[in-house]
């Protein structure tokens, strides 16, 4: 599955780092402690998050992930958009709480 | 492979940069085709290093030295010190102001995760003065 699939698969609103959508996902990690998010996400992975400031991305970087999906209706502030653009790493935007997208992203084979 | 060294600036409180020292060598790294467990390891270590200089150091410096046997990760800056390294070391203890933990940080795993990631790790603080890490990588896939 690509970064754009998820997208399409589970409505989420792509607000930056279009470039990257061809990153392929291998499975899933939630998170807001950024400590524990880069002990433990794994490579290659997409990651969702209530965090909305730039230090996300070079974490994203870091882990080599696929696409950080902010839940529960946050969003990224400007600096972060523009980061994310400027490193292809796609950023995504969901209504739902972090626990109700993971498990559909679990269910659909995200894992 | 010759010995290389690449050296990097950290400024306090600057959480726009934080970060792209570790990304920086974590690409020198890849073009080097060191091991890439290897280079997770030290990109967890070099992050973690940075956002502690960014929160608690003054400015501060970032060097890694890279050879055929091993990688050294020196992360030095002039803040505040440590005045108590084995307590700063615990899992779960933090100093971080509830600003930094609202942004995610101050977890109290920085410290606990580089010493986790890294071979060997040595910690100089004097506080007051500032702090010293040196983290060393054996670079066993040569």
């Amino acid at each position: 599955m690509q970064a754009s699939d998820l997208a399409t698969q589970f409505n989420l609103t792509v607000v930056a780092g279009r470039e990257g959508l061809d990153r392929i996902v291998a499975g899933g990690h939630c998170g807001d402690l950024l400590s524990e998010v880069m002990a433990n996400a794994p490579i290659g992975c997409v990651w969702l998050t209530i965090q909305g400031h730039q230090n996300i991305i070079a974490v994203a970087i870091l882990r080599e992930m696929a696409a950080v999906v902010l839940t529960g209706g946050n969003v990224p502030d400007d600096a972060t958009r523009a980061k994310a653009d400027q490193e292809k790493i796609p950023i995504m935007l969901s209504g739902q709480r972090t626990y109700d997208l993971a498990g559909q992203l679990y269910a659909a084979g995200v894992v | 492979m010759s010995s290389l060294k690449k050296c990097f600036n950290i400024r306090s409180r600057d959480f726009i940069h934080a970060g792209e020292a570790s990304i920086t060598v974590q690409q020198l790294l890849k073009q080097m085709r060191i091991d890439s467990a290897l280079i997770r390891r030290i990109a967890v270590c070099g992050y973690e290093g940075e956002m502690n200089v960014v929160m608690h150091g003054g400015d501060g410096r970032f060097c890694i030295e890279i050879n055929t046997e091993r990688i050294v990760l020196d992360i030095s800056d002039e803040g505040a010190g440590i005045p108590d390294i084995a307590r700063a070391m615990e899992k779960g203890y933090s100093t971080a102001s509830d600003a930094h933990r609202e942004m995610g940080f101050g977890a109290g795993m920085g410290l606990p995760n580089m010493e986790k990631n890294a071979d060997e790790m040595f910690i100089e603080s004097v506080p007051g003065c500032g702090t010293k890490v040196r983290m060393i990588f054996f670079n066993r896939s040569t």
